[in-house]
Parts: C-alpha cells; structure tokens; sequence
C-alpha cells in the first residue's frame, strides 16, 4: 500500500473500462435489425419467402443485393440526414433542436420564389412569387437564399438560447412555431411551383455525371447507390466533412466540451456562447439546405414541407448513439442511426404494414433509444 | 517593486450588491512559498481565488503578478499570464480524454487561417501532456481514457497536472482534496510537495487544519471578508488558527479589521 501513497497520481489503469466505440454497437444494432426483417420475410406466410435487401434470382445488378431497395432507403433518408447532422451537434452541446422541421418550409418556400423560371410551356409562370426581376435568376440566388434563410434563423434560436438562457427547447419551440407561421405566410399558403431547370437539377441531376474515380468508377456503389442521387451524395459529402470538423478542429472539441461540462468549458475561457451560435446557426444552415434539396426534388414547396422531420432527425441522432444528456455522440453514429431509421422504415414496407403501423413503432424505438442511453450513463456513473 | 514577490494585492475588495464578500484584501506570496488560506464557509476565500484568476471583476483594489500589475478581463487571461487553477468544482469535461482537458480553451492548433475550424494539434497536445505529467510525477497510463472513466483522485491529479504542463508561474488550489478519499488526498498532498521542491509557488485554499499544517510556509485567515491573521506556520498551532478563524483573536496588525 505504500506504493500507492508513494507513486503520486498512481493511476490504475483498468482495460475493461477502455472505450469501446459505440459505433460497433450501432452497426451491430443495424445488421441485427435488417436479419430480423429477413428472418419475418422467410417466415410470415404472405411474405412468401422474400428477401428486403438481397436478390439471389436474377443478379441483374452483378451483386446479390436488391439495389433498388438499398437505393430508396438511402435516398430516404439522405434528406433528413442532413438535417440530422446539424442536430447531432446541436444534442451534443446539450440542447435540442426541435425548429429544423419548420425551417425546411419557411427555407422552402423562400428560396423556391428565387428560383421560379418566367415562362412555363411558353406561358407565363402561373404560380409567380415576384415580378419578372426574380424569374431565372442565376442558380446561386436562390441557394445562397435558402442557405441564407437557415442560417439567419438558427443564428436566432443560438442567441436566444446563449444570451436570454432560456432553454433550447423553449427557444426553439418559439423558433418551430413562428417558422411554419413565416412558410403559411409567405405565399398565403399556396404552392411555389415552376423552377429552373438548373434548380430541379440539384436534386434531379447527376453529380457523378462526366467525373471519373479511376477503378472506383465502376464499382458498384457508385454506380448503384449514389449515381443520379444527388441528395445521398450530399448527405454523404456533408457527412464527411462534419465528421472531419467534430473530431478534428477546435470547433468540434468546443461543442463536446460546452455538452461534457458547460462551466469548465467557460471556466477554460471558451466563449461558450459564441460556440452555441455557431452550432445553432450551422444546424439551421443545413436544415436550409435540405430545403433546398427538397424542393428542388419535388420541384415546387409547400408551407407543409418539413413537417416534424426535426423528430425524425433528432431520433436518427438518437438512434445513432447522441446523447441526449450533451458530450457524447459522433456524426459516424448517426449516419448509422439514419441507415437503422431508413431500414426499419423501408422494413414496414417490405412487410406490407401500413403506414400508422410505422409511426406508432417510430415512437417506441425513439424512447427505446433514450433508455437505452440513460441506461448506458447510469452504468458509466456506476463504473466510475 | 522586486522580482521575488510573485502575488501583491492591494485594498482587494468586492461588493455582490449590498454584500461585501471581500473587504480591503492586502496581500503578498514570495518566490517559491506556499501559502494556505483558512476561514468559515463565506469567509471570502473563494471569492477572494475569484478576483485573482479573473473568473469574476472586482469592485476596486490592485494587482500585481511578477511586478507588474495586471488586470485580466477572463480566466483565460490570468492563465496566460501563469497563474493555473485548480477550482473547487472541476473544471474538467468528463467526456474528454486527458490532452484535451489539459488543453480545454488553448489547444495546440495547425492551419490558423480556418478560424473556428483551425485543426487541433493532438500530436503535439498528447506530447506535451506526457512531458508535463513526468514533471509532477503523476502516474497516467492511458492519457487517452477518458475523464468518467477515472475515480475522484485521479481526476484531481488531471487537474493539478495543468500546471505542470503550461509551466505556471502561480498555482492555486481551491480545496483540491475535499471531496477525496484518504489515498487519495495522499497523492494529490505529494503532487504539492513535488511542486514545493521544484519551487512552484501556491496558493492553498483548504478546511483541512493537518493538510495545512502539513504542506504550506504560511497561513492567511479571512473572516467576514477580512483577513484577519497572516501567521507562519512554524510560529502556529492548530488552536491558535482555529481561534482566528472562529473569531476568538485577531491578528494585532489587523486590530479593528472585522
């Protein structure tokens, strides 16, 4: 025992307690959950023994996957990912978001009358915003106007937040609210339709198109999954990116820091609420962004778009291993937490349910995923 | 003013509205002393720490660091100018490993024309976390694990290895061992003597009467915003300080004081 009290620090250093990273567990939560959906294919009677993500019959696509479907899910939730993203680091810094919903209308409805083409079949534009000065104008207007929008109102909902401190989820309720009311108001409900060719083009063209990866060009998932799916290559763009600025800039470590201990984070002279606008104002930018997305997908916006995909992107954080108690969480983890929304999602389709089946499950593995994290802290606390 | 006071604070004092937490505070740390600081709960120990390190404005007063006087608008810059903290709540992110604490606010960075997004230098973050750790001889074989993984001693030892690590030329300890076992508290009192025989100077706020009169050279007492004794330890008991602190003596130059 002298040793102890000689060795100063004489740190213990325990291997069981070395972190392991919680994005295998997730993975592994994703591969069970798609072999549960194989194993109900093989044996619900109706099913008739079909497969969700495999295709052993035809091969038609030079793998055994059933490409189409793998396609719609990732499309599926490419969108909402994005807006995931910027929720991820919202919960991180120990708030929530509940606004990015109604940013993507009101980001939706604006942008999109930037975007309107004059002429429609050589008609005039039936659906036109604006005087003839907002018809085709350059593709950047319209974009830097949504991304614009999302950023103004997520730099809102940070100020609020940092320097009223009220809560985020009071602040963002407001935000929630008086956003949808801008989407209502914009156009008095009525649809925006009609934009540029360039604008569908975002989401309805191909990136892909003409760039060449070397041997990865033909590979299959270039060609299967993100050729022609521009939203998914976004998602997937944007992923990386943040992945990079989380874990490796001053940024990330701020954010995790503010969410693991706001007043050592202040103590250690970080400007904390600085930092939340910034992350506020970043999450509302790419809520803008999925607006963009959307309506370009769509071609026209509607005061109903978004309508509580803030839920769907926090679930898909959530899912994904963000704590909802701040500091920890990954953007890898919710990428995979997107992949497990879309697969069970997609899932209910595959078995036939309808569609209130899928909301009133999508309720019970949002909560499951909030125990399971409360879970997980209780057993931390306990270990430590 | 010579080189060898390392603290001088004059007529330090500060108002919170109505309340005065710290009253007229004068005092002084040599080179390579370490000096407790004593008192009852709402003495102004704390809030005293507090006007030092920039975490709160004084009402009025004087400081000088080294000779020079200073006047930190923020924690971060009394830390710049070396004096480290060690605050009576950690100020630790548990979520975090070991280099980044240590760094919290002043990491190493690479690409600075990014701004916010500068890259973080965890290299040489994790290099220098290792240098400072075997200069206090604290003892953490995985400087990756992170800090809720770790118990209450070894967080405390995270925590006053910061010092080492920014080579400070002021340490304080706001009651470092309170809320540690007795193992514990063993170590993080033979870190402070590592720092005594490396001539760091301290500052020790602590309730612990056997601790102080264990480690430091000289006892400050403050009562009710005052201080009220400046006693060197080897001139001192226990009872003696306990009566300052309780208010039966008052130190003869501080007649009249509270």
């Amino acid at each position: 025992m002298a040793d102890t009290s000689h060795g100063t620090g004489g740190l213990a250093f325990d291997k069981s307690k070395r972190a392991w990273p919680n994005e295998v567990n997730i993975f592994i939560a994703l591969v069970l959950i798609v072999l549960i959906f194989e194993a109900l294919g093989q044996m619900l009677p109706y099913m008739k023994g079909q497969s969700m993500l495999f295709d052993f019959n035809t091969g038609r696509d030079g793998t055994v996957l059933n490409m189409a479907r793998i396609k719609i899910i990732i499309l599926q939730v490419s969108i909402i990912g994005i807006i995931a993203l910027g929720v991820t680091q919202v919960i991180i810094t120990g708030g929530i978001d509940l606004s990015s919903g109604s940013i993507v209308g009101a980001t939706a409805m604006i942008s999109m009358s930037f975007a309107q083409t004059e002429l429609v079949n050589g008609n005039p534009n039936p659906k036109a915003i604006f005087g003839p000065w907002a018809m085709d104008l350059p593709i950047l207007v319209p974009i830097a106007v949504g991304l614009g929008c999302g950023l103004i109102a997520g730099s809102i909902n940070g100020m609020l937040i940092a320097y009223t401190r009220i809560p985020p989820f009071i602040a963002t309720l407001g935000m929630m609210v008086s956003a949808r009311g801008v989407a209502k108001w914009w156009s008095r409900g009525n649809p925006i339709s009609f934009p540029t060719d360039e604008y569908a083009a975002i989401s309805n063209g191909n990136l892909l198109d003409g760039l060449t990866f070397g041997a990865f060009s033909e590979s299959w998932i270039v060609t299967q999954v993100f050729d022609g799916q521009n939203p998914a290559i976004y998602f997937l763009l944007l992923a990386v990116l943040f992945h990079f600025i989380m874990k490796y800039t001053v940024y990330g470590k701020h954010t995790y820091a503010i969410g693991s201990n706001e007043d050592a984070a202040r103590m250690s002279g970080i400007n904390v609420a600085w930092q939340k606008v910034m992350v506020y104002a970043i999450a509302g930018m790419l809520a803008g962004f999925a607006a963009i997305l959307l309506t370009s997908r769509n071609v026209t916006a509607q005061a109903g778009m978004g309508f509580v995909y803030e839920l769907d992107a926090i679930a898909m954080a959530v899912i994904g291993g963000v704590s909802l108690a701040g500091g920890r969480g990954s953007i890898i983890g919710t990428v995979l937490g997107a992949m497990i929304f879309g697969v069970i999602i997609s899932g209910f389709t595959y078995l036939k349910l309808d569609a209130f089946y899928q909301e009133m499950v999508k309720g019970g593995i949002i909560v499951a995923a909030v125990v399971l994290d409360q879970w997980r802290q209780r057993r931390a606390a306990l270990k430590s | 003013m010579s080189d060898d006071i390392v603290l001088r604070t004059e007529d330090l004092t500060k108002h919170y509205g109505g309340v005065h937490a710290l009253e007229g505070a004068d005092f002084e740390l040599k080179n390579g002393e370490h000096v407790a600081i004593m008192g009852d709960n709402g003495a102004g120990k704390s809030t005293f720490v507090r006007q030092i390190t920039g975490v709160e404005q004084r009402t009025r007063g004087r400081i000088w660091l080294y000779g020079d006087e200073v006047n930190f608008a923020g924690p971060l810059d009394a830390r710049e100018a070396g004096i480290e903290t060690v605050f009576q709540t950690l100020a630790l992110a548990d979520d975090l490993d070991v280099p980044d604490n240590l760094f919290l606010g002043r990491e190493m960075t690479k690409w600075n024309w990014l701004g916010p997004f500068r890259m973080l230098d965890y290299k040489g973050m994790r290099d220098a976390t290792v240098a400072g750790l075997e200069r206090t001889a604290v003892k953490i074989p995985n400087i990756r694990n992170t800090i809720r993984n770790m118990s209450g001693g070894q967080r405390q030892c995270v925590a006053i290895a910061r010092t080492a690590t920014f080579h400070s030329r002021l340490t304080i300890m706001d009651e470092p061992t309170a809320a540690l076992g007795v193992q514990e508290t063993a170590q993080v009192e033979n870190i402070v003597r590592q720092l005594k025989e490396a001539g760091e100077p301290l500052i020790l706020i602590s309730h612990n009467m056997r601790q102080v009169m264990d480690l430091v050279d000289r006892i400050i007492v403050f009562r009710r915003g005052r201080i009220v004794a400046n006693l060197d330890r080897n001139e001192t008991d226990g009872q003696d300080v306990v009566a300052y602190i309780t208010g039966a003596k008052t130190g003869t130059e501080y007649e009249g004081a509270a």
